[in-house]
């Protein structure tokens, strides 16, 4: 090759081509997207608790997509009763959909783990729980204060065990309270209705290969 | 001898140890194209040095995190979510692209037989992205992050730096190949430039802040997946194809495969990113396009990797002699292993095992060291000593450091791929508890933190050997560490390429004692 310009229209092409295959015209056809059924928006404490998410890096060890039973253990491990659908993630700015489970998937952690003191207790400490745990502590979103510095309204944590630290008191921040939102908001596990045309609202118009997200999980092979 | 190979001799010919009938020899046009890109070139060598030895220290520090949890956990800092969001950045804006940024900058006037046109815009341009890199990544430590995956540095106040300060440097390659006195593109050429055109395109469209739901996901995969394969993996390519016949003094195998690889590369690569999320809540044509993009990439890299190892082929002894070609040609060897391995784990099978496992980092780690990093090392073997006039000081510290990261990443990616394996195998089956797939990962983690341990100890050494070497206290040699007095390619080529050589390095330290 010899021409500059020949060289660069073609390298411009391929990566163009990509582009309105793989975000173009996905965008415009899940632009029609409803949210799931009984999906809110997030609230204020909920959406600083994404923030807190972010911030530390939790997406790096945990998903948020229960994936097609007929293909994955997703279902039969308790992460969900079914298959996300792209309806699930209409308020998620940026997504977290995740690529790592070396913790388990969060996408109904809310529904799976309901317990708000449960939720603190492992932030700051989750081998005061598990033992097995690889997760780190968060003790920089709690303050420790002598028994006699608590004043009420201060969310206090009881951590369980020879980890508790001695003589001090474990109190949450404002930011472990807003992640514990979020985290107790994460539930969509809400059956998406599953007639053709209501299927199309939540999973998006040329969706194929998503007719087995109705819930129902098969049998392992 | 086939036309192919005929016509690749010409291109190496001219390239390389061809002599002009008129105007300047091609030693001297190297002269003045190494003198051209001194400058930015050792500005972006010197940065990219210590992104590699504090990118090496987050991944290792980040390593440790997943076995030793409650190691260093108290301050928000270092908490194991951004300390490996740091190593990321830092490795791959910072090493992987300043030190490919510096290589392209060298190469591109020897390619082109053209001086650097605007060498200090360029120079300015690392310095801006450096600044980015430190603003970026130090709010990524402070907890800011845009919270995609490999676009974490925050798309305000750092992002625009790297936007400003790449377009400098894209401007002076630019330039540089507008003024090119040189008719034919080599190889090289195609790919460096089409990924200062693709990088570009790929950054904006990543952080552009419009994207939500799942069609954020489908952007962070298209960008991620190509900033390796248009951006890591385009200018590696075109850095291997220079070294390899360039050291060997051996016409690449065949021009037209080295056509075919590139645009079937260029075609298929870009569609490949949907298979991170295999399974995921996307619309199912768009991850089964991009299986079916990963599978055809078999054609380019086979394409490219018969280019490459057929053109060592018989000439394996001369590794010995030459650190950059033991780099480089490993570096291939890397690029045609992970491409293979990554054709393979997309496919739905291997994916439902491999998907969420320690696997895929195992498999980053052949992609981004075994194959980026051993090419840049090489790369960064043959610039140096033409920029500053004198040779490596040390053999036996380039010794260790090959030992070292050679072991290092071997114990890493075996390690690893073995976590996850193990770590798949036990989320597949319901029946065990999660606790299951987090024990059988332990000895993979604690193996791969002591490759790591390796990789960083080298980086060590590599960087104190740089530093030396910029000190420059040691005698002149006049030759390289590992020349011997009957090298094992005795041949009338061999013989006057080491005659060139010395005379380069002898009118080299002459410039540099003026």
């Amino acid at each position: 090759m010899s021409r500059v310009w020949l060289l660069l229209v073609g390298a411009f092409a391929a990566l163009s081509f990509a582009i309105v295959l793989l975000v173009l015209v996905p965008r415009a056809l899940l632009m029609r997207v409803e949210a799931s059924p009984g999906l809110m928006p997030y609230t204020t404490s909920e959406l600083q608790g994404r923030e807190v998410y972010i911030a530390n890096g939790c997406v790096y060890c945990h998903s948020q997509q229960v994936r097609d039973p007929a293909f994955t253990s997703d279902v039969e491990r308790g992460w969900g009763s079914r298959a996300t659908v792209p309806g699930d993630y209409v308020y998620d700015r940026p997504h977290l959909l995740g690529t790592s489970r070396t913790g388990p998937d969060l996408i109904n952690v809310g529904q799976r783990l309901p317990d708000r003191n449960w939720q603190l207790i492992h932030l700051y400490d989750p081998r005061a729980l598990n033992a097995w745990s690889i997760m780190p502590g968060f003790p920089f979103l709690f303050t420790e204060k002598a028994p006699n510095a608590v004043r009420p309204g201060d969310v206090v944590v009881v951590i369980p065990g020879p980890r508790a630290p001695r003589g001090r008191v474990v109190v949450a921040k404002p930011e472990a309270v807003a992640l514990t939102d979020y985290l107790l908001s994460l539930k969509r596990n809400a059956p998406v209705p599953t007639s053709a045309t209501a299927r199309e609202r939540t999973a998006g118009p040329l969706a194929g290969g998503m007719s087995q997200h109705d819930g129902t999980a098969r049998p392992a092979p | 001898m086939t036309h192919s190979q005929l016509a690749g001799e010409a291109e190496i010919t001219s390239a390389t140890t061809g002599a002009h009938e008129h105007g300047p020899t091609d030693l001297e046009i190297r002269l003045h194209a190494d003198a051209s890109s001194r400058l930015p070139v050792l500005v972006c060598y010197g940065a990219a040095m210590v992104w590699l030895v504090v990118g090496s220290l987050f991944g290792e520090l980040a390593s440790l995190k997943l076995h030793w949890p409650d190691l260093l956990s108290r301050d928000a800092w270092l908490t194991f979510g951004r300390i490996r969001t740091a190593h990321l950045n830092t490795v791959n804006y910072g090493w992987g692209s300043l030190a490919m940024i510096g290589t392209s900058l060298w190469l591109m006037p020897r390619l082109v037989h053209a001086e650097l046109r605007r060498a200090r815009l360029a120079a300015l341009g690392a310095v801006l992205w450096n600044v980015g890199l430190v603003l970026g990544v130090g709010g990524i430590l402070g907890g800011v992050s845009d919270g995609m995956e490999w676009l974490e540095m925050n798309r305000w106040f750092a992002d625009p730096w790297l936007v400003v300060g790449g377009g400098m440097i894209g401007l002076a390659l630019f330039s540089t190949v507008a003024a090119r006195k040189a008719e034919h593109l080599y190889v090289s050429v195609w790919y460096i430039m089409s990924a200062f055109l693709w990088f570009p395109m790929l950054f904006l469209l990543g952080n552009w802040p419009s994207w939500s739901g799942v069609e954020s996901g489908a952007v962070n995969w298209l960008f991620a997946h190509n900033v390796l394969g248009f951006w890591l993996t385009a200018v590696s390519v075109g850095v291997a194809y220079y070294f390899i016949p360039k050291v060997l003094g051996r016409p690449i195998y065949s021009y037209q495969l080295s056509i075919l690889g590139f645009w079937s590369f260029a075609f298929f690569y870009a569609l490949n990113g949907m298979h991170h999320l295999v399974g995921g809540p996307l619309p199912t044509w768009m991850i089964t396009t991009s299986i079916t993009a990963s599978v055809l990439m078999f054609i380019p890299v086979v394409a490219t990797a018969i280019n490459l190892h057929m053109t060592v082929v018989g000439r394996f002894g001369s590794l010995r002699y030459s650190p950059t070609l033991r780099f480089v040609v490993l570096g291939a060897m890397g690029y045609t292993a992970v491409s293979l391995q990554g054709s393979f784990t997309a496919l739905r099978e291997v994916n439902r095992v491999t998907h969420f496992t320690h696997w895929t980092i195992a498999h980053s780690h052949v992609g981004v060291y075994g194959f980026v990093t051993f090419i840049m090392f090489g790369a960064m073997y043959y610039v140096l000593p033409r920029l500053v006039g004198h040779e490596w000081p040390s053999a036996s510290l380039i010794r260790w450091h090959f030992g070292l990261v050679l072991a290092g990443i071997a114990i890493y990616v075996v390690a690893l791929t073995w976590a996850g394996v193990a770590q798949g195998l036990a989320l597949l089956d319901p029946k065990l508890p999660f606790q299951i797939s987090v024990e059988r990962t332990h000895w993979g983690l604690v193996g791969r933190s002591l490759g790591g341990l390796l990789m960083t100890t080298g980086h060590v050494v590599f960087a104190w050997h740089y530093w030396l070497m910029l000190r420059g206290r040691q005698p002149a040699r006049a030759r390289p560490p590992f020349h011997e007095a009957r090298p094992i390619l005795y041949t009338e080529a061999a013989t006057e390429a080491a005659a060139a050589y010395r005379k380069e390095s002898a009118v080299g330290a002459a410039r540099s004692e003026r």
